[in-house]
């Protein structure tokens, strides 16, 4: 029964981590299937975070925040794409740039702004955060652990953008495969110069492409700040936009595989923190150090042997010109 | 041309400028990672300097690291511009005290939290054992599950002393509690993952505990805001974090570093400085635990009275806190 509870705890928190990284590896998809490398996922998802926590704390309202936080990482994904795709610039510096501007960018706004050190205030008023959805009858559904405690601990008690994300997965892959957006898409990432035969504009379907990746890794970063924790932190992202990338590729660039990645990933981080400190049979207690690094070295042995070749977008982070 | 006279002049000058600056006190500080405002430990140095600054009415100059690099810069740029004494915050800044102090043997350097064995340093230490003792006490008394647990910041001697300290405190009100601990993480990152915090407080509250103790700087604040969104409570760490949430923080182990910085700054302007070591704990004043309007309700009478005893009985030696050595 313990054990039972033990597993449940823990998928509840798999989906609480993956949740971001869904959003950021689905947002890094758009991007990446038209050819424009998402390294930028990071930045758009700290400046996100940083806009989202902002505006919620001083207008007290968390949707204003998230509208602010998907406007400011639009405009970074943009500004990528005014870089590479416009100027034709290197992808790869493009995004670092962002990045790297974004990463000190915040601080510096927030301690101009607040004076609290390049934080945000505290989000703590009614409305200012995206908190837990109760569904009904959750109190009914934990008398009956089994399969009571699966409602309450995984349907339930999420917050919206949580839910969001879950919705986002389906569709996406409608988008992406049963669209004619989705086909040009595509093709752009593949082969851009068929695409311009065909009078249909490279540019502007790229700039489609990074407008809804930024989109999307806005309400990453606004889950970050305004959901799982409240307000915003230095560098608070902690690397999940490279996390989110290394899981688009795991997954092959395809929505439901990438989902898959993006929980396996949460889930070895849920199951590192349940496995600290315990005495395991036979090992007994493993260092820290070896099980924060667990979810790494299984990245690691998955894609050397078990994932199979993945192959990119063909045309990814090569800039379109029409004169070549 | 006689360039002679005017180097001498220059050098004169030179002279009278570096006679000027020896003569102004000039305190400069430098904070960890986390940020002068974590509202932790980094921001408890800071509150220090600040008294310094409004008493005296002398600025203190200071510096928030980014990355690790930055350091020895620092001290090295506040040494050079005559700092008079320089401040380092963590003991991740240990190796950068030794380089620089041995460069500049006149300046005068303190490190909180680490040890650093040259003839201008010193070297303030607190004893957290024993706060996170009497924390560990409330948690127990506190729980109502019997089950607490802790978050560390990044996995270093210093954390496993505060945890080492807070599961004996736990032990001495309940022999048979449960104490889950986590640490965040291995490197300084750890120090400011406060989704990484709340992730791990969800884990130990999901496990059935419902008192959390944090001493993970920014990370801790994640942990707190845990607490807070799931009705359990929390232990603040190093400056007194009370307020942050009133209801659902317990109590704080306070480390006074706010104290340290502000008398280092003063014995050094008033010619009482020495260097070596110092240890600080609850005989000293140096730790403690916090007790104010925001946790009145939490501290019951009963709470407070044993938690003073205890106090006591450290301080007369009566209690033994083991201190956790590295092997």
């Amino acid at each position: 029964m313990e054990n039972y509870t033990l597993v449940v705890l823990t998928l509840a928190a798999t989906i609480r981590v993956a949740t971001p990284l869904v959003l950021a590896a689905i947002a890094g998809m758009f991007s990446e299937r038209a050819g424009v490398i998402a390294l930028g996922l990071e930045g758009m998802m700290l400046g996100a975070a940083f806009a989202a926590a902002a505006v919620s704390a001083v207008s007290g309202s968390a949707w204003l925040g998230l509208g602010a936080g998907m406007a400011a990482s639009v405009a970074l994904a943009l500004l990528i794409g005014f870089a590479t795709v416009t100027h034709r610039g290197n992808q790869v510096i493009a995004a670092m740039a962002i990045n790297i501007m974004i990463a000190g960018l915040g601080p510096t706004l927030g301690l101009a702004w607040f004076g609290l050190g390049g934080q945000t205030p505290q989000l703590e008023g009614a409305g200012q955060r995206f908190t837990a959805l109760a569904w009904p009858g959750v109190e009914a559904a934990r008398a009956h652990p089994f399969p009571g405690l699966l409602y309450a601990e995984l349907l339930s008690g999420q917050n919206l953008i949580v839910y969001l994300a879950a919705l986002l997965v389906p569709l996406s892959a409608w988008v992406l495969y049963r669209t004619r957006f989705g086909l040009r898409l595509r093709a752009v990432g593949e082969n851009p110069l068929a695409v311009d035969t065909a009078g249909i504009s490279v540019t502007g379907l790229r700039y489609q492409a990074l407008a809804i990746c930024g989109a999307l890794a806005g309400v990453a970063g606004t889950y970050l700040s305004t959901a799982a924790s409240a307000g915003f932190s230095r560098d608070m992202t902690a690397g999940k936009g490279y996390l989110a990338l290394a899981a688009l590729i795991f997954g092959k660039w395809k929505p439901y595989p990438t989902l898959g990645a993006c929980l396996l990933f949460a889930f070895t981080d849920a199951v590192a923190a349940q496995l600290q400190g315990r005495s395991l049979p036979f090992v007994g207690v493993v260092p820290v150090q070896f099980i924060i690094a667990l979810p790494y070295v299984l990245t690691v042995l998955l894609l050397a042997g078990f994932v199979g070749k993945a192959v990119a977008p063909a045309a990814i982070g090569v800039p379109y010109s029409k004169e070549k | 041309m006689r360039p002679i006279p005017s180097v001498r002049a220059l050098v004169a000058l030179a002279c009278l400028a570096a006679g000027a600056r020896a003569a102004d006190f000039l305190p400069a500080i430098v904070y960890d990672m986390g940020g002068k405002f974590d509202r932790s430990f980094n921001q408890s140095a800071s509150d220090g300097a600040a008294k310094f600054a409004k008493d005296t009415g002398i600025a203190v100059r200071d510096f928030e690291i980014t990355n690790a690099a930055q350091r020895e810069q620092a001290m090295t740029q506040f040494a050079r511009r005559g700092a008079s004494v320089i401040v380092a915050i963590g003991f991740d800044q240990a190796s950068a005290v030794e380089a620089v102090a041995k460069k500049f043997p006149n300046v005068k350097f303190a490190i909180v939290d680490g040890t650093v064995d040259l003839p201008n340093v010193q070297s303030i230490n607190f004893r957290e054992q024993e706060s996170s003792f009497l924390c560990g006490m409330a948690a127990a008394m506190a729980s109502k599950t019997g089950k607490v647990g802790f978050v560390g910041g990044m996995d270093v001697p210093l954390i496993r002393k505060f945890a080492l300290g807070y599961v004996e405190g736990v032990h001495y009100v309940n022999p048979a509690a449960e104490v889950f601990e986590n640490m965040t993480g291995t490197t300084p990152a750890a120090w400011n993952d406060p989704t990484k915090g709340a992730e791990l407080a969800k884990s130990q509250f999901g496990r059935g505990a419902d008192v959390v103790f944090h001493a993970a700087g920014g990370t801790g604040l994640g942990v707190m805001q845990a607490a807070a969104d799931m009705g359990k409570l929390s232990i603040g760490c190093d400056s007194n974090q009370d307020y942050l949430h009133p209801g659902s923080v317990l109590t704080s182990a306070v480390k006074r570093v706010d104290t340290a910085v502000y008398q280092t700054f003063l014995g050094a302007k008033n010619g009482t400085w020495k260097p070596g070591k110092i240890y600080l704990g609850l005989a000293e004043d140096g730790v403690g635990f916090s007790l104010d309007e925001h946790n009145r309700k939490l501290i019951t009478p009963e709470i407070e009275a044993k938690l003073d005893e205890a106090r006591a009985d450290i301080i007369a030696g009566k209690i033994k806190v083991s201190e956790y050595h590295a092997q």
